[in-house]
């Protein structure tokens, strides 16, 4: 779910424009505007000439201006002709078909997605390793290893989004209460600042119970799979942050149908909660509402595990099966590792996402101070990044094991249990 | 068909059986091809968009078919995509949800398009309007319907319709879609399809109640029956056992499709899966296991076609002058 594996789960306003795995990892606002006014494609150039042809595909942004943006910088290619196809609606299951078909124009030559293995043991993405001839030491390593399966790179990391707490510092100090560090002390916190009309806490609608198991596992420092393809996470931590989770739930302080889910800032703007989870992609607009008074922090800790912070994203890949892959390649490379002016137009002039090439994001300066830049930090120190090996039936398998602990009060331990088995099922399949 | 009585069943099946067989002596081709210059369109459609990808969905269900329509041969894995199907918790668990579902919506949908139908055979004014009225939430999509349930009605926050009702008697918010704990989500979602389908099940009930001969009642009343219970229970619902018996399996196989307002409403949400969006997010999305969610569809379609048959024989599919 949150951490980008499959689950798409229709909002109300996802149901026309986004579903929230694309814009938790990414994000935006105006939806009802964007949803209405961005379909087509279209490269303001015509088709003609016997030059090559590509066909790029994005998600559709929220934000205003990012489809007028991709747009601009596809003509501003002058190797290729290159069309842009902009789809609204389910990304994912619009991108898997394309992605299947035969006809060139019908599947996208190069495309924006998340790296899973399957992409590259069913041979549709090609290794774009020398691409990053002397520039791969300038993306994160939790950039390259999302990016990178048995050693190979096939994606290059567009933005970069980290998603954390947002919270209204004076609403804080009003309550005489500081910034909680650990899981506990967000729940004191949360109590604390529950009213009648405002919630202590908002992370999410239909994925608050779930979204919370990554971090769990990351806080006490473990991984979802190891690096020989065993579950990383053990049973104990597992069980004692899901009980965590439910006495939160339990607790009356959270926040639970609202009309957005966390990937949009409507409900920490509306007032309906104090502390809100979501992305660094909503700051310019939850600066618009609160101004200074609006401050970010990490997830805290469960259990005396450490603060986290989950790094989303995106990332561009291109379709093995193209007619130019290498015509593509260049074209991915010219757009998403050298154009620093597009890059950082591409992160800085809509939403806020961290350019992810090391260089660029320092020379940024809407993220060099503020909350912009505690975002930054955060990520930086406390983040964790996507494994490609992390399938969406594993992800669903744990969503299920928290749903059925944290809100429906299963037995812990058989649930656990049912989750890794699942898990092994597919580990075995995949490297069995 | 869903519409057709008893009495008039007998009499056109016997005349129908005959004449076409002596015309076809006559002028067989021509028959041949009036046949199929009206079936040829709608039977292309069917061949195309159902029975071909159903017959590689069941080829796909034996491949480890992993984003591929074209498995390669060493991917072939026998019945294992069925194995870990059943053995899946979440599939076996969707089929609970579904058969809950169903236990609701079934009889519900049921007992209010009857409702109603009688209700509108029994209105002598403005028949037309009120029938339409009834009738006009069946052309409403069920994502556009999900959306104003979702978002207007049933919003968990205070000023959701719901809420701001129960806000009037000082009830505290309910967080109706998201809290399996109580499962209001129920009432969200059996609401909202009724909404949508009572009015089509009330239409079939009006024709076959307009079938029903007026001597019939007449003769009752000669005898002594009285109008209102009594009638109803051994005329009208008697005589309309044959639309009963289809709009069951109408019901009953629309609730194993159910996909829509889940999707829309709650979406892939352990306690609320029915079994197609477990399907659907297995085969599509990122996923793209279209092996295991092949096996899971006709699984599923089994399931359905099991209990559909075991529905009409119990309670007489087809030959309902049975008693």
């Amino acid at each position: 779910m949150a951490f980008s594996t499959d689950r798409p789960s229709k909002q109300a306003l996802a149901g026309l424009a986004f579903n929230r795995r694309r814009m938790l990892a990414l994000g935006g606002l105006a939806a009802g505007a964007g949803a209405l006014g961005a379909c087509g494609s279209n490269t303001g150039r015509g088709d003609g000439g016997d030059g090559v042809n590509l066909y790029q595909w994005y998600h559709q942004y929220g934000e205003a201006g990012t489809q007028q943006a991709a747009e601009k910088y596809a003509a501003a290619y002058e190797d290729a002709t290159v069309t842009i196809n902009w789809v609204p609606g389910d990304y994912d299951t619009a991108l898997s078909s394309g992605l299947l078909a035969d006809k060139p124009g019908d599947y996208p030559d190069v495309f924006e997605s998340h790296l899973n293995r399957s992409m590259v043991d069913s041979g549709q993405i090609v290794p774009l390793d020398d691409l990053f001839d002397g520039v791969l030491d300038d993306f994160t390593d939790i950039d390259v290893k999302r990016n990178s399966i048995d050693g190979k790179v096939y994606g290059i990391q567009m933005i970069d989004d980290p998603q954390f707490l947002y919270y209204r510092p004076s609403l804080f100090s009003d309550a005489g209460i500081t910034e909680p560090a650990t899981f506990d002390d967000l729940m004191a916190a949360a109590a604390e600042l529950t009213t009648g009309d405002v919630k202590g806490l908002f992370l999410g609608n239909d994925d608050s119970a779930t979204k919370l198991f990554q971090p769990i596992v990351f806080s006490a420092g473990q991984t979802l799979l190891t690096e020989d393809h065993q579950i990383g996470f053990d049973k104990d931590t597992v069980i004692a942050g899901a009980l965590q989770v439910k006495a939160l739930h339990e607790s009356n302080s959270l926040l639970i149908g609202a009309p957005t889910e966390a990937w949009d800032p409507s409900s920490i703007i509306q007032g309906l909660c104090a502390i809100q989870w979501c992305g660094l992609w909503a700051l310019p607009q939850i600066i618009d509402t609160y101004g200074d008074d609006i401050a970010v922090m990490p997830f805290p800790g469960f259990g005396g595990g450490a603060q986290t912070v989950y790094n989303g994203g995106w990332s561009t890949f291109v379709n093995a099966k193209s007619e130019h892959v290498d015509e593509a390649k260049a074209f991915a490379k010219w757009l998403w590792i050298d154009n620093e002016e597009y890059i950082q137009d591409w992160c800085l002039s809509y939403g806020f996402h961290i350019p992810p090439r090391k260089s660029m994001a320092a020379g940024a300066e809407a993220l060099a101070e503020g909350p912009a830049a505690t975002a930054v930090q955060i990520s930086q120190d406390f983040g964790w990044g996507d494994d490609p090996n992390w399938t969406p039936t594993m992800e669903t398998a744990v969503d299920d094991m928290m749903t059925h602990i944290v809100l429906e009060g299963a037995d812990p331990s058989a649930e656990f249990d049912t989750a890794a088995q699942t898990i092994q099922t597919e580990l075995d399949s995949i490297f069995g | 068909m869903a519409v057709s009585t008893e009495t008039a069943a007998p009499g056109t099946a016997g005349t129908g059986g005959r004449a076409p067989r002596a015309r076809r002596r006559t002028g067989g081709w021509r028959t041949a091809l009036t046949f199929w210059y009206f079936v040829g369109p709608f039977f292309i459609g069917l061949l195309v968009f159902t029975y071909i990808p159903v017959v590689w969905s069941a080829y796909l269900s034996f491949f480890d078919a992993r984003n591929t329509v074209t498995p390669l041969p060493e991917d072939f894995v026998g019945f294992g995509n069925y194995a870990r199907m059943l053995q899946d918790a979440a599939f076996t668990d969707s089929l609970v949800t579904f058969t809950v579902f169903a236990a609701f919506i079934v009889p519900l949908t049921f007992a209010c398009s009857l409702a109603l139908a009688l209700l509108l055979n029994r209105v002598r004014l403005m028949r037309a309007f009120f029938r339409s009225v009834f009738f006009l939430p069946f052309a409403c999509s069920y994502v556009v319907a999900s959306l104003v349930w979702k978002m207007s009605i049933f919003n968990g926050v205070r000023y959701g319709m719901a809420n701001s009702i129960l806000d009037l008697f000082g009830i505290e918010d309910v967080p109706w879609l998201f809290d399996p704990n109580p499962p209001w989500y129920w009432l969200v979602i059996v609401t909202l399809r009724l909404w949508i389908q009572c009015g089509f099940y009330m239409i079939l009930f009006i024709a076959a109640l307009q079938q029903i001969p007026e001597h019939l009642y007449e003769a009752a009343y000669v005898d002594g029956a009285k109008p209102g219970w009594q009638t109803f229970w051994h005329i009208t619902l008697p005589q309309l056992r044959a639309t009963s018996v289809a709009v069951l399996m109408l019901i009953l196989i629309a609730a194993y499709q159910a996909f829509d307002e889940f999707y829309n409403l709650i979406g892939n949400q352990a306690y609320a899966r029915p079994p197609l969006m477990y399907l659907y997010t297995t085969a599509l999305g990122t996923q793209q296991d279209l092996g295991r969610g092949s096996a899971g569809a006709l699984i599923l379609a089994l399931i359905i076609a099991i209990v559909t048959v075991l529905q009409g024989r119990f309670l007489g599919f087809g030959n309902a002058e049975e008693k």
